[in-house]
């Protein structure tokens, strides 16, 4: 074994290897967070005080359930029938130009910092979804599962690119002030614009290589009609 | 552990976990009671009480939602228990509550950004738009309940049941974040980027510059987490061999580093609010079916940004 071989890495081979044998997720984790802490040497009470204190300061990040009543009362009175009623009304809609569609206005108003607008709990499972579905059955007829779970899963892809390669453009967003933090520790100073700006190419990419995806499904379910 | 400037919204948080238990506890007919009661209950209770009690009781109740989350909640588990009331021509009128919830989140953030008591800001930059957020979504549910002529328990019974079709992944960016945490304890990261310095000839400009993007890459894939990456990779590759002895520009080096990091994180289970948690929430039966779907955007997208990499940090 090479001599930059270090324990430190044995948890990262338990997370691929986990995840590549498919694994349950909760598993996998657990498994990874026990090793790590073997790894570092950690006392178990140690370890066990590690574990609430983040497990607590990351509470935050369910926040986004509080949508969850909303959403589940609408669905409860027919919102995907209404999704589907306003695409059934709208000639000539293909479910790739209308996820183009979004695409573009989650990556504008999320490089404006307005990232709230979208979400898999708040838009995509409410509307962005239903939407796209009522597309293709209005293309391709009745949906076999196969394509039911295609285009829900394209569907939530499109809002991860779009947030992803929007947000970075944003200046006042927590990845641009990480980056010049990090500079600023190594003694090269750079205003936050002068970083965020350099995400604009990529940005244009993402979209481009997405959206020239989405319409290349366009052109093949209208080819297998 | 103190209360925090989230507390409020915490308490809420719990109380809706608490309802969910309590109705698995009740519900004797449906399938691992037991093991949704204790999970939710759980989870009420690092919610409710958890900025009062002393950290290892919460490691302890952890480990113990993770292992009931591993081994004894039931995957694919679907409650409909409350019959749906569907109408034959649905009202425009039910999109208002949808469209209400992003709108009103950004107006209330941009307001609370501004909003200032004797001098001092009331909301902090992390706080603010969480706040925004949970205000929006408690007026939305008033509108939709209105608009249906229903009962607020109802939304909330109804919001509960969607909360157990979604289960453990709700609480895997939670386990995820945890995992971060005892990474960078264990010194994973920087353990990688010294693997990579010492097995690759850095003094080739191409072959630093493919370790940064690609290493920025894998790490995210590994820790779930562009952040967490950035300063090990960019701290162990960009600054001592691109920079330093190849003489990049760092700010597109840092920028576009970031982004290749992006394009591991369309890539990995270990994200899972992105990646797993709306397999759960668009009920799809493959696992990996939004990673799927990802995979062939974030590979073009990440060579794209190795190029852009070669082009612009060494004009």
């Amino acid at each position: 074994m090479n001599s930059a071989w270090s324990w430190a890495l044995l948890p990262i081979l338990v997370v691929v290897l986990g995840f590549a044998l498919r694994q349950h997720p909760a598993r996998v984790v657990l498994l990874a967070t026990l090793s790590a802490a073997v790894v570092s040497g950690m006392r178990w009470d140690e370890f066990l005080s590690a574990l609430g204190e983040s497990f607590l300061k990351a509470r935050y990040l369910l926040v986004f359930v509080l949508a969850l009543p909303v959403v589940a009362q609408v669905e409860a009175f027919g919102l995907r029938e209404l999704a589907r009623r306003l695409i059934g009304r709208w000639r000539g809609v293909r479910s790739g130009r209308l996820l183009i569609g979004y695409l573009a206005i989650r990556q504008l108003s999320a490089a404006l910092g307005l990232t709230s607008l979208g979400g898999h709990a708040q838009m995509v499972r409410p509307l962005v979804a239903p939407m796209a579905e009522a597309a293709d059955e209005k293309t391709l007829g009745e949906l076999s599962d196969a394509q039911r779970e295609d285009v829900r899963a394209m569907s939530a892809a499109t809002d991860n690119v779009g947030l992803f390669f929007g947000e970075d453009v944003f200046i006042a967003f927590g990845a641009v002030l990480l980056m010049q933090a990090f500079l600023a520790e190594n003694a090269i100073e750079l205003s936050p614009i002068h970083i965020a700006l350099w995400g604009l190419p990529t940005a244009f990419l993402a979209f481009v290589i997405h959206a020239t995806r989405l319409l290349w499904r366009d052109r093949r379910r209208s080819a297998a009609l | 552990m103190s209360v925090s400037a989230l507390t409020p919204l915490y308490l809420l948080l719990g109380l809706f976990f608490a309802s969910v238990g309590l109705r698995a506890w009740r519900d004797s007919s449906s399938p691992a009671r037991m093991a949704r009661t204790a999970f939710f209950a759980l989870l009420a209770l690092l919610f409710l009480v958890g900025d009062w009690m002393p950290a290892v009781v919460a490691g302890v109740l952890v480990l113990l939602i993770a292992l009931i989350a591993g081994f004894g909640l039931p995957s694919g588990y679907v409650a409909s228990r409350i019959p749906a009331r569907t109408h034959e021509a649905p009202s425009t009128r039910l999109l208002w509550p949808i469209l209400a919830v992003p709108l009103v989140t950004i107006l209330l953030s941009l307001a609370f950004a501004r909003l200032q008591f004797d001098g001092r800001a009331l909301f902090t930059v992390q706080s603010g738009p969480l706040y925004a957020l949970a205000i929006a979504c408690v007026i939305a549910v008033f509108m939709a309940v209105r608009l249906t002529q229903d009962h607020a328990s109802a939304a909330i019974r109804r919001g509960g049941d969607l909360l157990e079709t979604i289960g453990w992944a709700a609480f895997l960016p939670l386990l995820l974040a945890v995992l971060g945490t005892m990474f960078s304890k264990a010194g994973v990261g920087t353990a990688l980027a010294n693997v990579i310095g010492a097995w690759l000839p850095m003094e080739s400009r191409l072959v630093a510059l493919l370790a940064y993007g690609l290493g920025m890459a894998l790490l995210t894939m590994a820790m779930g987490n562009a952040f967490a990456a950035f300063p090990v990779i960019a701290g162990g590759i960009a600054l001592p061999y691109l920079v330093n002895v190849h003489g990049a520009d760092p700010a597109p080096l840092v920028a576009i580093g970031m982004l290749c990091g992006y394009c591991g994180t369309l890539m990995t289970p270990m994200a899972a609010n992105f990646n797993l948690v709306p397999v759960a929430l668009l009920e799809l039966k493959d696992r990996n079916a939004v990673i799927r779907a990802q995979i062939p955007t974030a590979i073009p997208l990440l060579a794209g940004n190795c190029l852009l990499l070669a082009l612009l940090c060494f004009r």
